[in-house]
Formats: C-alpha cells, structure tokens, sequence
C-alpha cells in the first residue's frame, strides 16, 4: 500500500490550481479580445463620430480634400454586392448540398465534398486576383455587352444594366463575393440536411412521392432553421469580405443606378485608404467604417449561431 | 401513365438536373481557378524566385523576403495565438462544459471566428501600431494571432470531446487530479486531433491578407528585423497584382501560386490525418 506523502497531494493540488487557472485565463481572453476589438474601434472612431454626428452614415459624399465623410456609399455598396452575391449563391448551394445528400454516387460523395471545401480554404486575395484578369475581361467582353442588350432594355430592371462594359464593378464584385461564399452555404447546408432522419424521407418515398417532393416536402422543412443560418453566415462573410472585393470592385466612392458601374465597399474602402489617410479625421473615418461593418456583421453572425445553436439542441433533444 | 404523373415526374427531372448543374458550377469554379493558378504561376517558377528579393519596378526578381516574412509571421502568429486557443478549448471541454460562462464563451468565439479579418486589423493597429509608433512584424504576428486563436480554441474542444469518457474516469480512479489526466491521458490520446486542428490555423492565417495591410505593411528588402515593417506574400501579392508592370504581375501570379498549394497541401494533409484517426478508432472498436 503506497503511503501519501502530504507534501506530494500539496504539490499536485497546487498544480490542479495552476493548470485550471490558466485554461480559465485563456478562455476568458477570448471574451477580453472581442471586447477589445469593440472598444478599440469606438475609441478609434470616436472624433469622427462626435464630428458628423448621424449625418456620418446618411451622406454620401467622401471628400478627403475637404475632410467631408459619409458612408453611405460604402455602405450602399457593402449591401448591394452581398444580396448579388446571396442571390446566385443561396440556389446553387442548395444545389450542391441537394445532390451531394440525395443524388451523389456513394464512391463520388467524398471527393466532391473535400473538393466544395477546399475551394473554402483558397484565400481571398486569389479569388481577387483570379476575379481581376481572368473573370472582369470575360464579363467585359461577353457577359456585361449582353446583359445591356436584353435586360437594359426592360422597363424598371432596365436601369440596373445601363451603362459601358467596364468589366470591374458592383456586378462582378457581388459575382466573386458568390463563389467565395458558395463552398461556406453548401456545406452547411449539406451537413443540415444530413441530420434529417432517414426514417421520415423514406416514409415520404413509401408514399409514393418523388425525389424531389421528398426534398421539398420533408427535407427543407424539417431543415428549415439551419438553412436559413447556414445563409447568415455565408451573407457574414460576404458583408466583411475585403480582398476579393477591393480587386475588383473599381474603387469609386459613388452610388450608381446601374449595377455594372464601379462602386466601393466598408472593407475595400478600408482596405484601400487606410494607409494613405492623413489627418487624424480620415483615418477616425475609416474606423468608424470599420466599427459599422462591425455592428453589421456581428448581428448578423450571431443571429447565424443562435439559429444553428438552436438546431443543434433540437437535434440533440430528438436522439 | 396520367398526365399529373408526368407533371411530377418532369419536375423531379428538372430540379434534380439543376442540382447536378449547380455541383458542376462549382466543380468549374475551383477548376478554373487552380487551371489559371498553375499556368500563370508557374511559367514564373524558378530558383530567381526563392533566391531573390522583391524588385523595384521593370526589373526581374524574387520573393525571397515576402516567403521569408511569410513564414514567420505566420509562425510567430500560430506560437502566440495557438496555445491560446488550445487552453481555452481545454476549459471549454474539461472544466467549463456547459456551465453560463462556457456557452457564452463559445458564442464569442463563433463570432470572433467568422469576424471580418479586416476588423482584427484595425484592431491591432489601433493597440500595437499607435502604440508603438510605427507598422512592425510583430504587430502583423499579433493580427494573425488573433486570426489563430478562434480557430484553435474551436478543434481543441473538437478533439477533446472526442476522447472516450471512460478514460478520463480510468485515469481519476487512479487518483490523478484533471490536469495529470489532461496532459497524460486527453492529450495525447487526441494527439493527432490536435496536429489536426494546428494545421487548419497554419492555412487559415497564411492567406490572410487584409489584418497585415496596415500593421506588417511591406518592405521591399530583405529584413529580419521584428520591430520594422516586413515584406509578406499576401501584401506583396495585391500590390504587384494591381501594379502596371508585366515583371510584378508575374510574380503576383507565382506568388498566388505558392500560398494556394501550400495551404491545399495543409487542408489536405488535416484531413488524411483525421480520415487515419477515424479509421484506427474505428478499428479498436
């Protein structure tokens, strides 16, 4: 029978203290960073703020000349280029989550999956420089040309595609801005349609129902909630997505009517100004820019984890 | 067969055909892209590129002082931010649970993960940049730093979950308190979980572009030094890439080429990793 040294249990008591201790601090240095990151970008933005007032994020005008900001160019471009990219993004991700779960050969299923998600790990400056002079001439030369002859010419939509073919825009911004957040929705989605129960497609089958009425009938209802936050936090990414943007976006501190025309976005802005800013109220501009898309894309993700969170405790409440 | 059959029927065709285009979409995406990857990139491969430094406009060159800065940002950044996350994944999974602070905890770092990266950027530059005067390395470390943390904190509690309860209760029968169980049993049973998670933080943050813009800036020269700005593949890259010279955009498009293949290289590794994992578990049982 061993004997406990005192001395020995002390020690390792003492241990116990400093290793739990140290995860803790670890872990509460998580909420300390967020909360770092929110107070350093009000401070920062603070002169700005104080200086504008509400009118910051009503006016449109950005002149560095005149120290005069408003961000609703930024702002305006920020929204538009994400519902473009959500608008092509939410159907074919669908699509792929739909035939990876129900169509996909089972020898397929892997590869096509890995191969979604890789194009996940790819960063953004590549999908930038990819979008810059591989996809802006093609949209230049055939894409853009052909959009203003058929849908300029439509009443109402007609305004959206006006103007000449510059290749670089809000269009092909919210175009690269989609495939970047394609491979995000569609595994998401992917994994959510999985943890539907075989048990209830396959009464819908026994029912006689097709495919595709099983899917719309049984799946996406059943998968309704982490659906909808698997698009939150793809339209997350969108909203703060910088380089693919900046590289071709155009860089133009306006609102226009026509999507093909240049524009700006919070990030890209940013991105674009942040070094070059002189004068303490330009750079308080630019982080008052980067506080809103704070504001924006911390709502947003945190309604995306709240649906998801909510998911997962029905799903573990099922089992 | 009744006209309504054939109604379904031809819808089902239809929906399940778009299903197939949309795959094959974004099979086409991820083709093009490493297609103009490879033959833009590496018509520009060769020993000039890892030999040379980044040169002054319409003259050849390398990016030996952008891999160099690379590689230790991305270090120094994974040393700092790593460990970090690593404990705090160990709270969450050994200590916290499912106790208020862990479910809050585990909220802010969902948040932090998916956080616009240029935000960290502002954040870092309004904390180390001010602070100290001037853009430096080591303030580019700190932003992807915090770019690693999330990321780790997230597998670590991943893989700690995994490990089998049974063990752990083996392990405090034996009178050990957690933090003997958790160093000489948790750890190294979810060992390769661990390697796992390291590598998935390593290919995030060495693509990372826009936290470094306005904290490591870029330097055209070589530099080792941790306290000036230093040159880096990602900044390098969207400078030369929207530059007018040939000479730059080709090593725009090498140095696109290098990120790209190392970072599918560590996705790809992680997940053979984790597939062995799975199967050797699978085996024991």
């Amino acid at each position: 029978m061993a004997i406990i040294d005192p001395r020995h249990a002390a020690r390792q008591l003492f241990y116990e203290k400093l290793f739990r201790s140290a995860t803790l601090a670890a872990a509460i240095l998580v909420l300390v960073v967020l909360g770092g990151v929110a107070l350093s970008l009000i401070l920062g933005a603070w002169p700005a703020l104080q200086h504008f007032g509400f009118a910051f994020i009503t006016r449109s005008v950005w002149n560095p000349v005149s120290e005069h900001f408003g961000a609703l160019a930024p702002i305006y471009g920020t929204v538009v280029t994400s519902v473009i990219a959500m608008t092509l993004a939410v159907p074919t991700a669908f699509g792929i989550a739909l035939f990876l779960t129900e169509l996909c050969p089972p020898v397929l299923k892997r590869p096509i999956g890995v191969a979604v998600e890789l194009l996940a790990a790819v960063p953004s400056i590549i999908f930038g420089i990819w979008g810059l002079f591989v996809l802006a001439p093609v949209l230049q030369r055939h894409v853009q040309p052909w959009l203003i002859g058929t849908l300029g010419d439509i009443p109402w939509i007609g305004g959206l595609f006006q103007g000449p073919p510059y290749g670089i825009g809000i269009f092909t911004a919210g175009l690269v801005l989609a495939i970047m957040v394609l491979p995000f929705i569609a595994a998401t989605m992917r994994d959510v349609f999985d943890t539907v129960p075989p048990m209830l497609k396959e009464s819908g089958y026994g029912l006689g129902a097709t495919t595709w009425e099983v899917i719309w009938n049984v799946v996406v209802p059943h998968s309704r909630i982490g659906m909808v936050g698997g698009i939150m936090l793809g339209l997350g990414r969108a909203l703060g997505e910088t380089m693919a943007v900046t590289f071709v976006i155009g860089n133009a501190h306006r609102i226009s009517s026509s999507l093909l025309a240049p524009g700006t976005t919070i990030s890209s802005a940013i991105a674009n100004e942040f070094t070059e800013a002189v004068g303490d109220l330009y750079t308080a501009s630019l982080i008052a820019l980067g506080l809103l898309l704070f504001l924006i894309t911390f709502i947003v993700i945190a309604l995306a984890q709240w649906l998801l969170r909510r998911l997962e405790a029905r799903a573990g409440g099922a089992r | 067969m009744s006209r309504r059959r054939l109604i379904r029927k031809a819808r089902n065709g239809l929906f399940l055909a778009s299903s197939v285009v949309a795959t094959g979409v974004g099979l086409i995406c991820l083709a093009a892209i490493l297609w103009t990857l490879l033959s833009r990139g590496i018509a520009g491969l060769s020993w000039a590129v890892f030999t040379q430094m980044t040169p002054p406009p319409g003259s050849q060159g390398g990016l030996l002082n952008a891999i160099y800065g690379s590689a230790v940002m991305t270090a120094l950044g994974i040393l700092m931010g790593s460990p970090i996350g690593m404990l705090a994944g160990t709270y969450l999974a050994e200590y916290g649970r499912s106790s208020r602070l862990s479910v809050v905890i585990r909220f802010i770092n969902d948040i932090l993960l998916s956080a616009p990266s240029i935000i960290i950027g502002l954040f870092i530059y309004e904390v180390v940049v001010v602070r100290m005067g001037h853009f430096s390395a080591i303030a580019g470390a700190i932003a992807l730093a915090v770019i690693a943390m999330p990321v780790s904190l997230r597998t670590t509690e991943d893989m700690l979950n995994l490990v089998p309860t049974g063990m752990k209760d083996a392990s405090a029968a034996l009178g050990a308190y957690p933090w003997r169980t958790v160093l000489s049993v948790v750890y190294p049973a979810a060992r390769s979980g661990i390697v796992t998670g390291l590598l998935l933080a390593i290919a995030r943050v060495s693509g990372e572009t826009a936290p470094l813009l306005f904290t490591a800036l870029n330097n055209q020269f070589w530099s080792t030094n941790l306290n000036a700005p230093m040159a880096n593949l990602p900044v390098v890259i969207f400078q030369f890439a929207l530059s007018p010279y040939k000479e730059w955009q080709d090593l725009a498009w090498t140095g696109a080429l290098l990120i790209t293949m190392t970072i599918l290289v560590l996705s790809i590794s992680a997940r053979v990793i984790l597939a062995l994992m799975q199967s050797n578990q699978a085996a024991k049982r």
